[in-house]
């Protein structure tokens, strides 16, 4: 795979986009001449203007992410980049738009593009850029009163020790340090000079309530109801983690819903500035905790995007291609037998379709733990190929086909796993629910999601795809070997929680369909390399630049938006979690719709939380 | 336990028992009858609020589903309300947002209750310890009994985790006020839930919180005395 073509293709399209634009803005768009950038640069006066141009006239009708970079000791200037694309599939359009770090105030698009709400929102809360009119400019991940806007880089953490890893205190010679004994307060915590507590109030959730109307408040109509607010989570059986809704209730029907996030917010922006490229890797497994390996996948894709750039570099080797491939389907397959699993919860058959699901995932953990050492976290994909090779024999307390039960000959397990388990087992999942009266009552018609509201709140993955529009990352635009593969990309049209759910039984086949020529490949391949670096050294050489890698997560298109100064560690690391953005459609998804929809509309958008709070 | 090892460890070594009967006979005092029957039941009933937050969250389902079958150990019946569990296993991440909820959580679980910390970050912050907005490690907040490192535990490690707490649960003792302190006079103090100010706010450290302030009152006061002095000069 060469990983220029792509780079030149963009740069075309960017020149089409700007000689268009020129001639209609004259002086408000420029092309970004940053060594190792591409796109343009927008006056913020003209930004809403010419986004509006953008989508109507050359078509980037999918805002796939929009992320800021503080470039502190660069141009000192906040930068928001939005990373466009075209539905219909190709190439990408990055528009820029800076500001001075002191005001730090842009337009807001959402008026353009719905799906950049949640995406300013915490652009104004990690970066401090306020969105002149934006409908709800609140803090997302940290709460209402929190000190400072953490990304920025002249922000600094209660553990702060240095801007960059390998830490002094610690490398070369070993030392232990123990952050809470340089703390006054044994603790991850830092107060502004002079604080205390006497005459403090804190930022109560008041606005969320008070919006709403708490309290009672009959209506005249046929049947007397009540409006009433409830909160629901962060802990609750059906919110899948640590999420929390705050819903206005007419009765049982939904008027208002208000996604509360941030309880998981691990900080990974931060602490991924702070490691060296190679280090973010362990931590990209713990985004979405289902899928480690197809976000190993995701951030590799980004970082030798940027890598391409440098002269000393080789691509991937085929064999490791083959081996990422094959990890990621098996991944694709894992999540979404799982997901049913979940809905189906949601929906109250308690726990029974999860457990058969859970079974499977077993089978493909034994394999990944075979392959990488761990279960879950494998930490498996270098920048040029993978960590090691597959074993060739593994240990499986599994059960496959009544015959063996610990020894394996690795290709044969993936044989049996691929051509008879796994098929029966998506067979089976297809036998007992999709017929299944409670499951299409609970289903057909619920948490409608149109193919015009899908793009415009950038949707991605089943949900999007379950609304009718056809957009796959692996087919729109194409990264590693799956242009050689073949398969179909699932569409439904409906786009109702039961769509979602066929759209995922679809893919599972898919999955399969391509694991089964990849199992051809990886013998064709037996025996040649899979990493392309020499000597077998991993930290990569990433030039000054900027890159925004994606592929097609489980869960929908997972983007990493990298930039690079050239040296050991990102300059800016971010995340675009597709469960975090598919959500800001939950509120259109759910009005209208009984309480007890919520939590299967919620289970049908699959979402997890360490990639929604990162 | 098997019935002879139950019956062997009842058994008080001063009473002679006729040959051939010790595995069938038990001669004991009430006191220690009682507290066996007792921590018996309530080993075997551990009812964990079902509670994810994070990876180590799926773990726990995995230890529930059929491979591993925490049955086995009477702990199946997850409960979604603070009220009807037993244990809180704090499976993941603890985030400073999220630990005021947990706190108010642990504070409505009935006695006695028990706290196990599942994998690296709820032990100490794990890999996400620097993080501006990660608790390192819950037990800064609420007692934990039980430890379970790993990122995240295997079931495996889970599992013995929580043999490791109904061992625990075997040495307490009614007899003994200070291990049984739900028997004790009125309610136990909860833990005072944490304040989400500029930063997390423990209200147990609020003179500490008192005393920083001072000391950076007092500092700028010694410098304007040294500026004065130098204007003296």
């Amino acid at each position: 795979m060469t990983e220029q073509v792509p780079t030149v293709e963009t740069a075309s399209a960017t020149d089409s986009a700007l000689s268009l634009l020129e001639e209609k803005f004259k002086n408000a768009v420029r092309r970004d001449d940053r060594e190792g950038y591409d796109g343009l640069i927008v006056d913020p006066a003209k930004l809403v203007e010419v986004a509006a141009a953008v989508r109507d006239e050359l078509g980037y009708d999918y805002l796939a992410s929009a992320q800021a970079v503080d470039y502190l000791g660069a141009g000192d200037h906040l930068e928001m980049v939005y990373n466009l694309y075209r539905t219909t599939g190709g190439p990408g359009l990055a528009l820029r738009a800076q500001t001075p770090r002191d005001t730090a105030t842009l337009p807001s698009l959402v008026s353009v593009w719905p799906g950049a709400d949640f995406q300013e929102r915490e652009a104004w809360d990690l970066m401090g850029i306020r969105f002149e009119g934006h409908p709800n400019l609140q803090r997302i991940l940290m709460w209402e009163g929190f000190h400072g806007h953490p990304l920025r880089k002249d922000w600094k953490e209660a553990y702060y020790e240095q801007d960059q890893k390998p830490f002094d205190s610690r490398w070369p010679d070993g030392n232990v340090w123990r952050s809470e004994e340089h703390n006054a307060y044994g603790k991850n915590v830092v107060y502004p000079e002079g604080f205390t507590l006497d005459g403090y109030e804190p930022v109560a959730e008041d606005a969320f309530y008070d919006e709403a109307n708490l309290g009672v408040d009959i209506r005249p109509s046929d049947l007397d109801t009540d409006r009433i607010v409830v909160s629901l989570g962060p802990q609750h059986p059906s919110t899948h983690g640590v999420f929390r809704m705050i819903v206005t209730l007419n009765g049982e029907t939904i008027e208002r819903l208000q996604p509360v996030m941030g309880y998981l917010h691990r900080n990974h922006d931060k602490i991924g500035e702070r490691n060296t490229f190679l280090q973010n890797m362990p931590f990209t497994d713990r985004l979405d905790y289902f899928c480690s390996l197809s976000n190993n996948f995701g951030y590799a894709v980004a970082v030798e995007k940027l890598m391409a750039l440098g002269k000393r570099w080789e691509p991937p080797t085929y064999r490791a291609e083959v081996i990422r491939v094959l990890m990621a389907e098996l991944t694709r397959i894992l999540n979404h037998l799982v997901a049913i699993g979940f809905m189906l919860n949601d929906m109250g058959a308690y726990f029974t379709p999860l457990m058969y699901a859970i079974v499977e995932r077993e089978l493909i953990l034994d394999f990944f733990e075979a392959v990488t050492g761990s279960r879950m976290m494998c930490n498996y994909f270098r920048f040029g190929g993978v960590a090691m090779d597959l074993p060739a024999q593994m240990h499986s307390t599994a059960n496959l086909l009544n015959e063996r039960v610990r020894e394996f000959d690795t290709m044969q397990y993936l044989r049996e796993l691929i051509n008879e388990r796994l098929p029966r087992a998506i067979d089976q999942t297809d036998d007992l629910l999709t017929t299944n009266e409670i499951l299409t009552n609970r289903s057909i018609g619920v948490g409608v999601l149109t193919r015009e509201q899908a793009i415009a709140h950038s949707a991605a993955g089943p949900v999007l795809r379950a609304s009718g529009v056809p957009y796959d990352v692996r087919r729109a635009d194409p990264y590693s070997i799956y242009p050689d593969l073949e398969f179909d990309v699932a569409v439904r049209d409906h786009g109702d929680i039961y769509d979602r759910y066929l759209v995922r039984v679809d893919e599972m086949r898919e999955s399969v369909r391509i694991l089964k020529q990849v199992l051809r490949l990886l013998g064709e391949t037996e025996g040649q390399p899979f990493f392309s670096g020499r000597g077998g050294i991993y930290s990569p050489r990433v030039p000054a630049g900027e890159a925004y890698g994606r592929v097609e997560n489980p869960k929908g298109e997972l983007g990493f938006f990298v930039v690079s100064d050239g040296g050991q560690n990102p300059w800016r690391y971010h995340v675009r979690a597709p469960s975090f953005i598919n959500l800001t459609a939950l509120e259109t998804m759910c009005k209208g719709h009984k309480v007890a929809d919520v939590v299967t509309i919620l289970g049908s958008i699959d979402i997890v939380l360490g990639e929604l709070d990162r | 336990m098997t019935n002879d090892d139950f019956l062997r460890e009842l058994h008080d070594p001063d009473i002679p028992v006729p040959e051939g009967m010790t595995s069938a006979i038990a001669v004991t005092s009430f006191g220690k009858l009682l507290n066996a029957i007792y921590n018996w039941g309530r080993r075997n009933s551990i009812w964990p609020m079902s509670f994810g937050l994070a990876c180590c969250a799926i773990e726990m389902i995995a230890t529930a589903s059929s491979r591993f079958d925490q049955a086995r150990f009477g702990m199946e019946v997850l409960r979604a309300s603070p009220r009807q569990a037993d244990l809180m296993i704090v499976s993941g991440t603890v985030t400073k947002k999220m630990v005021v909820p947990i706190v108010r959580l642990y504070n409505q679980m009935a006695e006695p209750k028990y706290v196990l910390a599942m994998g690296a970050c709820a032990i100490g912050g794990g890999p996400f310890k620097e993080g501006y907005n990660v608790v390192s490690g819950i037990d800064k907040y609420v007692p934990v009994d039980v430890y379970v490192p790993g990122c995240p535990p295997t079931p495996q490690a889970l599992l013995h985790g929580f043999m490791i707490l109904q061992k625990k649960i075997d040495g307490q003792s009614l007899g003994n006020p200070n291990s049984t302190p739900w028997y004790g006079r009125g309610p136990s103090d909860p833990v005072p839930v944490p304040i989400l100010g500029p930063d997390i706010i423990d209200p147990r450290q609020a003179h500490i919180l008192r005393r920083q302030a001072e000391a950076t009152q007092a500092a700028p006061d010694v410098a304007e005395a040294g500026d004065d002095a130098e204007a003296q000069v």
